[in-house]
């Protein structure tokens, strides 16, 4: 799997990102930046988390509209897949391709700790070392990730399977104590139409080594390096 | 020409912003407050004299970055 992490001023976990993703293949991902409009030929390509153009106007807006996502929306509308962690998929709803708007958390505080996720829908390329219903604990730090969308898209996404995470507590229930940031219907994540773009609020990357204190985020990397082998 | 945009969260999208502000207005007192929106504005200075042009490219604007359509409305104010 060739992959491909886009750097924008600001971004921060882009070299968490680099080590998860060189684990699960054993190849280095190729750094691109925000200014650059080529990229190289990969499988995967990934907006990692941080703070792009320091959340200026709404986060991820002025990420969305830099040089390099043309190409990036050109190659997603190809079906070259495409996964935003945090700050990376605040960009990827700005830009449209992916459903939906992650607003202000509820409590108005930053957010900085392990949540629960529940894998909604295992039959994706980003899933497929993931059953349904199967739980990982990842850390989540954000102020924006409160994921808004209105009732219609809210639907379109339940019944198409579009919905890839959500919060739930230890014994798998979407309770509101288990939701972080407000976000509706204990959303986390979600897929475009295709299934080809994915966009999670936690960050996977960041629970891929035992020194994280936890290796559950290994599940996304390695289903996908198979997926893309 | 100077413009005003003024971007406003849609009827019906939770504003956990203008609920606290809401909560610290009854905290100091300020009585009979029903509800509280927080919204944005931004001041443009353009070197447009036309006003239909000069609307139709601060229309242009609010779509494709001032404003985020899926949460928010957006009002543009021409002001001379």
């Amino acid at each position: 799997m060739r992959s491909a992490v886009i750097v924008f001023p600001g971004s921060n976990r882009e070299m968490d990102m680099v080590a998860a993703l060189e684990q699960a293949s054993g190849k280095k991902p190729a750094l691109v930046f925000h200014k650059d409009t080529e990229l190289p030929e990969v499988d995967l390509i990934v907006l990692p988390g941080g703070f792009s153009h320091g959340d200026y106007l709404r986060a991820g807006a002025m990420a969305a509209r830099s040089p390099v996502m043309a190409e990036v929306r050109r190659r997603a509308e190809k079906g070259v897949p495409v996964l935003g962690v945090c700050n990376g998929f605040q960009i990827l709803t700005e830009a449209g391709l992916l459903p939906g708007a992650l607003m202000r958390n509820a409590s108005l505080r930053f957010v900085c700790k392990n949540v629960t996720l529940r894998c909604e829908n295992a039959q994706t390329l980003f899933t497929g070392a993931m059953e349904a219903g199967q739980r990982m604990t990842v850390p989540c730090a954000h102020m924006d990730g409160n994921y808004f969308a209105d009732a219609d898209t809210m639907k379109r996404l339940e019944d198409s399977g579009g919905i890839a995470f959500r919060y739930v507590d230890g014994e798998g229930r979407t309770t509101e104590e288990a939701n972080p940031n407000g976000s509706l219907d204990n959303v986390a994540g979600v897929f475009n139409e295709t299934k080809t773009v994915l966009g999670l609020m936690p960050h996977p990357e960041d629970a891929t080594d035992p020194l994280h204190g936890g290796t559950d985020g290994r599940a996304l990397f390695h289903g996908l390096a198979e997926a893309l082998a | 020409m100077k413009a005003k945009v003024h971007v406003t969260l849609k009827p019906g999208v939770l504003d956990p912003q203008g609920k606290a502000i809401h909560h610290a207005l009854g905290a100091l007192g300020f009585q009979g407050v029903e509800e509280v929106r927080q919204g944005k504005v931004i001041e443009l200075e353009l070197a447009e004299t036309d006003r239909a042009r000069a609307e139709a490219a601060l229309d242009e604007m609010c779509r494709k970055l001032l404003a985020n359509t899926v949460i928010e409305n957006y009002a543009i104010e021409l002001t001379d």
